[in-house]
């Protein structure tokens, strides 16, 4: 069957998309990875008590109007002449090829945590401050006893206090910018100011020491974690002044990257984002440069889930206009999202990475855990005559493991010295060579 | 003034570097990119004897294949001298395998079905047999440009585009950049898909075109599964084929990272980098129907790259008559990788005015004369 829309992401901005579109009366899939709907910002265990507020709202609209494909995880999208074939794995232990098309596509694929590596954080019991946070969501699970939150951006805090909350000993929160002047220059909507006071409220409580412009800049340990250095930093972020704390769980996160795979494979044009890392580009329609594609979300610029509810309706009710069904204007809706963008730029400028980072490595650090290999031989391979990050790659082998560079892309590119490049990987998700091998012989 | 300027920093622009300052030339190299950031970076690292017919090619491989050993000790790089498997599906293909090893008159063991199993344990069942070719061999390619480059130790000009050349009347006189001009005694075009539009700017034509081919890699395995460089008769056909359309025959193999790495489809699709399906699916099914046990192996990455490719199949090697003081060391093909030390071996004596050892006539540009304007 073909579907008039396929939406690929479940969390705020896919199922806003997908209720939106499908409440204009299209035949609408949608598409994720996970068991459960929500995505990250939603996420929930399985057969919790009833869950309040949004999420269940949003639930509400697309069931029962839309498909939900849970655990479909999308390897690869192409254009089969008029449609859009979004080629997934589905199921779990026994996962099978499946293909889905639709004359419209809405990629709302989200982002994931930003990180920067350092001395030590290949150690067992250092997490990134999203992983931290997705298994107190989804599994309840506190990720240790006594924990150092650490990196940079609002979502620091939400991670925190969360933890806190749930009885861990919460050893400190280092931010590394100073933070001066951020509310002037963010201007927040009262909901965000009330939203950031309840988790200090709640770090409070827990007595969590916060401590602006200072970061973790190496981890210690043998088989595991047992402390972290922490340095005042100056305003790059070169270190001052360093003391030990000691914890056995690091949860650390530079911000978000927007997972682009998908959109860059069927060609969509990106921009360099606020925050230098790449984005895709829309128009206030969310159409992407590629006729039939759009984007919501995280994708087209990291801006939290108020934004990416926005964006989602706003790309339904456009996808719905554009296959000619009509959708009343809603310039309220509009309106909500420019504020909503300007309020997301300017926390991504008041929380920029600064090169200082870069001092925080020794020649042994590694700088892709997959492949192992250390920052002395990124050195080697530009020393031989490699200028940009695709050429060390090839050189020094810095992205050819399991993450494909998710993890470590954005900071080799920041060693280059160059803008980090949109991901080129045609293949989103491993997938089996047997699966492969029995890809139908022909598309209709 | 250098000697001679080689455009590309490719492996074969690297060999020739290498070889020329090792015949105590001066040498500069003008690399729009990175080094190996073009075809010898989308490679798999072949250096086969196994796959050419008896001629000029294989000469030049067999060549090849020794100095590559002899590189090797320099050290810095992956050089595996694994050997390589080449089986048939039916009898008739193991008598014509059987019948090409004989003709090549190169190293190699006749495999009968039931002795497959000693060489490629997970091999499938059911095969009529082999050839062996134990002077196959592997290399990480883009390593082993950076080292000769390194060992060569040339000028190296990365990130400079060349534009056009310098001449007095007819010959040539160095090169134009898109920041120097570079005088040279010589200039040797080793700019790989690309050194028909180096040759244009030559006023001195070549008849090379991009052959894309797309190469999957695994996750990597906890233990090797696959010993050699394993492949069917079909690949050999398919490279000597002239067709535009998709041939794949796939080339599997184990690398010390661990993966399983599985070339090489041949397509004339321009310089097309969009992810084929059918391509890739063709590719799955002959490396499952090779080996089945990687039915339950993961892919997690592919890529492609443009092959340099010339009607006749045979590298362009040795000076243009058009164009005095040009040299052409370009257009191997998928054969670029293994075929680099030889081309830069010959390039390096005639630059020398030394005796080349081999018969050059084949690869010599000449050939084309009428072919193209």
């Amino acid at each position: 069957m073909t579907y008039d829309l396929v939406v690929i992401g479940g969390g705020p901005a896919g199922m806003a998309g997908a209720a939106a579109a499908a409440l204009a009366g299209l035949r609408v899939a949608l598409v994720d990875g996970g068991p459960r709907l929500g995505g990250q910002y939603f996420r929930h265990p399985h057969s919790a008590e009833p869950l309040r507020g949004r999420f269940p709202r949003l639930r509400a609209a697309v069931a029962g109007r839309a498909t939900v494909l849970a655990r479909h995880r999308v390897w690869t999208v192409q254009r089969e002449d008029d449609l859009l074939a979004v080629h997934c794995l589905a199921g779990e232990r026994d996962e099978r090829p499946r293909t889905v098309r639709g004359r419209r596509l809405l990629i709302a694929t989200g982002a994931h945590d930003r990180s920067l590596p350092f001395p030590g954080w290949d150690l067992p019991g250092v997490l990134t401050a999203g992983g931290a946070q997705a298994l107190l969501k989804g599994d309840r699970v506190v990720a240790g006893r006594r924990i150092v939150v650490a990196g940079t951006g609002p979502f620091l805090l939400p991670v925190a206090s969360g933890l806190a909350g749930a009885g861990a000993d919460v050893a400190g929160v280092y931010e590394a910018n100073r933070l001066t002047g951020i509310a002037r220059r963010a201007r927040p909507a009262p909901a965000k100011v009330a939203e950031a006071t309840g988790y200090a409220l709640e770090l409070l409580r827990h007595r969590v020491p916060f401590h602006a412009g200072q970061a973790v800049i190496a981890a210690h340990g043998d088989t595991g974690l047992t402390h972290v250095t922490v340095a005042r930093l100056d305003r790059d972020w070169r270190p001052l002044a360093t003391r030990t704390v000691e914890c056995d769980t690091l949860a650390v996160g530079y911000g978000f990257l927007p997972q682009l795979d998908l959109p860059v494979q069927l060609g969509c044009a990106t921009r360099p984002g606020v925050d230098g890392s790449p984005v895709v580009e829309v128009d206030a329609g969310l159409r992407t440069s590629v006729p039939g594609v759009y984007a919501a979300g995280e994708a087209t610029g990291v801006g939290g889930a108020d934004l990416a509810e926005v964006e989602g309706l706003l790309a339904g009710r456009t996808v719905a206009m554009d296959l000619g069904r009509t959708a009343r204007p809603a310039p309220a809706l509009a309106r909500r999202r420019r504020r909503l963008t300007a309020f997301a730029e300017a926390l991504l400028r008041a929380y920029p990475v600064r090169d200082g980072w870069r001092g925080w490595l020794s020649p042994g650090t590694l700088v892709c855990r997959c492949e192992e290999v250390p920052y002395a031989r990124v050195l080697e391979a530009r020393d031989l005559g490699a200028l940009d990050s695709r050429a060390i790659k090839l050189l020094a082998r810095p992205g050819m493991g399991w993450c494909q560079g998710r993890v470590c892309g954005y900071a080799v590119a920041c060693l280059m010295g160059e803008a980090p490049q949109p991901p080129r990987r045609p293949i989103a998700q491993p997938i089996r060579l047997g699966d492969l091998a029995d890809q139908p012989e022909e598309t209709p | 003034m250098p000697d001679v300027v080689v455009i590309g920093a490719g492996v074969v622009g690297a060999a020739c570097a290498y070889y020329a300052a090792r015949a105590g030339l001066e040498v500069t190299v003008v690399e729009r990119g990175s080094v190996a950031s073009g075809t010898t970076g989308a490679g798999e690292g072949n250096v086969l004897v196994s796959d050419k017919e008896p001629g000029p090619e294989l000469d030049l491989a067999l060549l090849s294949n020794v100095l590559w050993r002899e590189l090797a000790e320099l050290g810095g790089f992956e050089f595996e001298a694994k050997g390589g498997l080449v089986v048939a599906e039916t009898g008739e293909v193991q008598r014509a395998l059987t019948g090409l090893a004989r003709a090549q008159a190169v190293e190699h063991e006749v495999v009968a079905p039931e002795d497959l199993p000693r060489y490629e344990p997970h091999l499938a069942t059911g095969l009529a047999g082999g050839v062996f070719y134990p002077q196959d061999a592997q290399v990480q390619p883009m390593l082993a440009a950076a080292r000769l480059l390194r060992h060569g130790a040339p000028e190296l000009r990365t990130g400079e585009t060349v534009t056009g050349f310098l001449r007095s009347g007819d010959r040539v006189t160095g090169v134009r950049t898109d920041r120097a001009e570079i005088p040279a005694a010589a200039v040797v075009n080793a700019a790989g898909t690309w050194a028909g539009e180096i040759a244009e700017l030559a006023g001195a034509p070549l008849p090379i075109l991009p052959r894309r081919g797309f190469v999957l890699v695994t996750e990597p395995l906890p233990e090797p599964l696959i010993r050699h460089k394993v492949y069917t008769a079909a690949y050999v056909t398919n490279v000597a084929s002239d067709s535009a359309g998709l041939e794949s025959s796939a080339v599997v193999e184990g690398t010390p990272s661990g993966t399983v790495l599985i070339g090489a489809s041949r397509e004339r699709v321009g310089f097309d980098r969009t992810l084929s399906i059918p391509v890739l699916r063709a590719l799955a099914r002959q490396a499952v129907e090779l080996f089945p046990v990687l039915a339950d192996t993961r892919l997690i990455r592919a890529y492609c790259g443009f092959r340099p490719y010339c009607p006749d199949h045979l590298p362009v090697i040795g000076p243009d008559p058009r164009a005095p003081g040009l040299y052409h060391a370009c257009g191997h093909e998928g054969a670029g990788i293994g075929l680099a030390p030889a081309t830069g071996h010959l390039v390096a004596r005639l630059l020398t005015g030394a005796e080349t050892g081999l018969d050059l006539r084949p690869f010599l540009p000449d050939r084309f004369a009428g072919e193209t304007s």
